[in-house]
């Protein structure tokens, strides 16, 4: 069985890739691939009392989320949304474990209300006045196929636009050492039931046996196998050289996803 | 099967949805352990909240602690799963024939058509909180045998049952704060629906750990008596550990009467504050909407409420606007908090549980600890057991972040 959507806006931010257009043109072999800390820009679409009040994730999901609906015209606030993410925001975990390893336990009530593993979406729609329904999954290393492939259930069964945005942040020490993700990194991509004139690509995903897909460039692999949400590179490398084929992606311990790409022409 | 029910056509508009049939299920929490257990406590109004010993907490609270969780021992072979959420799971999954009818499940349709989706808000976080303590004091390591992957990670609680019922279906954990283990259910409907398995096990575990009691504690948000949905007195939360699970099928020809179904689910987003609810209540509203229309039912048809009801003054305010708004002021409803506790990522499937047990055995279970109504709260809210056939249940489920999840589940026949 296969479930299938349109791929309309791509965003796309990670180390030395500061957006789609960008991460295409690398992906495509247009020009090299030149690792570097990833830049997050400060966020202006949310209130000032907010945007006090974010950490990386934030940034770097309301960065992702924004290019991807900015290119299809969409109005962010209509859309539902999938974020999935192995560890959601790393810092802030690892200073509520600290400050709870001390005498006097006291934690910061803002660090309490973002560690939920959904502040980054709850942070989307009081930015965006978003207010369809909004899923937040984990799945370890599998995130972004979870994410995915929940994204793509919500498209075909229920017939509606979604935005999908995996991402994944690191943690500091002592937790990098038990969990080493190198830095943030964040996709979003908006999928629809129906062609529109901003699909890139039909996708159509199945689970399979067969072996995952890795990158030629060192580098690039490096990254697709050091962060959860980078997994997703195969796939986006046919939608950046506007290719049609299957990519075959990191999912379970038993089962990839193999994800057949159809460019719009 | 009434009409409506048997209306298995395809969704239109993202509306209605096909019923799913709770093939089995089960809940683990302070008020018992199985369902037996669960039921006698309801039927008794006993509350499973004590004052808070636990760890070494130094709060003025009460939980609600599930007893023996740390006495459960996991298989051999997953040993590295070992940490309180997956014993209070492991000791949940064994209660009344669940983990034999997941097996039968399998075996049934092929273990690669079985999903797992269970939500959890912290899932294995007090082992990071223990290990933290246990820091190396010149390098700041954390101890070697800490296991991030299978006990810390929000996935862990998943990968635990799917490996221990050894499932190679679809696995995902929801983590939408307090609504998580509703929300799983809309996950399972629609992978079963898009014909990618043919079953779901479904659930919540949470289980108490520091993040949550100190981090309620710092918003002023839980209370140091046990907590009192709907009571003027009303002054926060209070926190409870718990894991309940369903097997979710779609519905067979052939029903035992007693069997429950779930026949509408609607999330929604407040997009106003990452921990207030909107002040009337507009994103409850709009969930409990999507769930009836999901249902294709009319508010009239719904017998019984099963609120968030956490006893937070802003929450119930809240929430009773948005069920007064749909409902009006005479729909039955109560909040099981008082006597479990707000068992966070697992309320949602605690209370699925609950609300299927009230339709099998006619019970709308009054809310304890509540002594004096709120008479601001215009929602009709019930103090003692109220007996007789329930058709329509409709559980609520709202979290931090703003999101919203509403459950109806009804009789079969």
């Amino acid at each position: 069985m296969s479930v299938s959507a349109y791929v309309g806006g791509l965003g796309l931010l990670g180390p030395g890739l500061p957006n789609w257009p960008d991460t295409a043109a690398i992906l495509s072999g247009v020009r090299p691939y030149q690792p570097a800390t990833t830049v997050l820009p400060l966020p202006t679409i949310l209130p000032a009392a907010e945007r006090r009040r974010i950490g990386r994730v934030v940034k770097l999901t309301l960065a992702v989320a924004l290019e991807a609906t900015s290119q299809t015209g969409e109005n962010p606030a209509g859309l539902a949304s999938v974020f999935s993410s192995s560890g959601a925001d790393g810092q802030n975990c690892h200073e509520l474990c600290q400050a709870l390893s001390l005498p006097g336990r006291e934690i910061s009530p803002t660090r309490f209300a973002n560690s939920v593993h959904n502040a980054a979406s709850g942070y989307w729609s009081i930015a965006t006045g978003a207010t369809p329904q909004s899923n937040v999954l984990c799945a370890f290393d599998a995130s972004f196929c979870a994410g995915l492939l929940e994204a793509l259930t919500q498209v075909a069964v229920d017939r509606i636009p979604v935005l999908l945005v995996a991402y994944d942040s690191e943690y500091p020490q002592p937790l990098h050492a038990k969990r080493p993700v190198p830095d943030v990194f964040g996709v979003a991509m908006v999928l629809t039931p129906q062609r529109r004139e901003s699909s890139l690509a039909r996708l159509e995903a199945a689970l399979t046996g067969a072996s995952h897909d890795r990158l030629t460039d060192p580098a690039l692999e490096a990254l697709r196998s050091a962060i959860p949400a980078a997994r997703s590179l195969p796939l986006l490398r046919l939608l950046a050289t506007r290719s049609c084929g299957a990519a075959i992606l990191e999912y379970l311990d038993v089962s990839r996803m193999e994800v057949q790409v159809e460019p719009c022409t | 099967m009434p009409a409506r029910h048997a209306a298995l056509g395809h969704l239109r508009d993202g509306l209605r949805v096909n019923p799913l049939l709770l093939k089995k299920f089960t809940a683990t929490s302070c008020i018992g352990v199985g369902v037996a257990a669960t039921l006698d406590s309801l039927l008794e109004q006993r509350s499973g909240l004590s004052r808070c010993a636990f760890e070494t907490v130094d709060i003025d609270t009460h939980i609600g602690e599930v007893a023996g969780v740390d006495g459960e021992r996991l298989p051999a072979n997953l040993q590295k799963f070992n940490c309180r959420n997956n014993r209070l799971a492991e000791l949940a999954l064994r209660q009344d024939g669940f983990f034999e009818a997941v097996e039968q499940a399998a075996q049934r349709w092929g273990r690669a058509r079985v999903g797992v989706f269970l939500g959890t808000s912290t899932a294995g976080i007090l082992q990071t909180e223990l290990a933290y303590r246990e820091r190396d004091s010149v390098s700041g390591a954390l101890p070697a045998n800490f296991e991030y992957a299978s006990t810390h990670n929000s996935f862990s609680v998943a990968d635990y049952i799917r490996q221990r019922c050894r499932l190679e279906g679809p696995a995902a954990a929801v983590s939408c704060a307090c609504a998580s283990s509703a929300k799983v259910f809309g996950s399972a409907r629609r992978m079963i629906e898009a014909g990618l398995i043919d079953a779901a096990v479904v659930g919540g575990v949470d289980s108490l750990c520091l993040t949550t009691l100190y981090g309620f504690h710092s918003l002023q948000l839980s209370s140091p008596v046990p907590c009192r949905p709907f009571d003027v007195a009303r002054d926060g939360i209070s926190i409870g550990e718990a894991a309940a699970f369903a097997l979710l099928e779609r519905v067979p020809q052939n029903l035992a009467g007693d069997s429950v179904l779930l026949l509408g689910i609607g999330e929604s987003s407040d997009a106003y504050h990452m921990s207030a609810p909107h002040p009337e209540g507009l994103g409850a509203r709009r969930a409990m909407q999507a769930a009836l229309a999901a249902a294709q039912l009319e508010p009239g048809d719904i017998d019984y409420i099963n609120l968030h009801g956490t006893g937070t003054p802003s929450n119930d305010r809240s929430e009773s606007q948005a069920v007064t708004s749909l409902f009006g002021p005479t729909t039955p409803c109560s909040s099981t908090k008082g006597a479990t506790g707000h068992t966070l990522g697992a309320a949602g499937a605690l209370e699925a549980v609950i609300s299927s047990l009230g339709i099998q055995h006619g019970l709308m279970p009054g809310g304890v600890h509540t002594t004096r109504i709120d008479p601001t709260l215009t929602a009709h809210y019930i103090r003692d057991n109220r007996r007789g056939p329930l058709s329509h249940v409709l559980s609520n489920s709202f979290g931090f972040g703003g999101t919203n999840c509403s459950l109806i589940f009804g009789r079969a026949g």
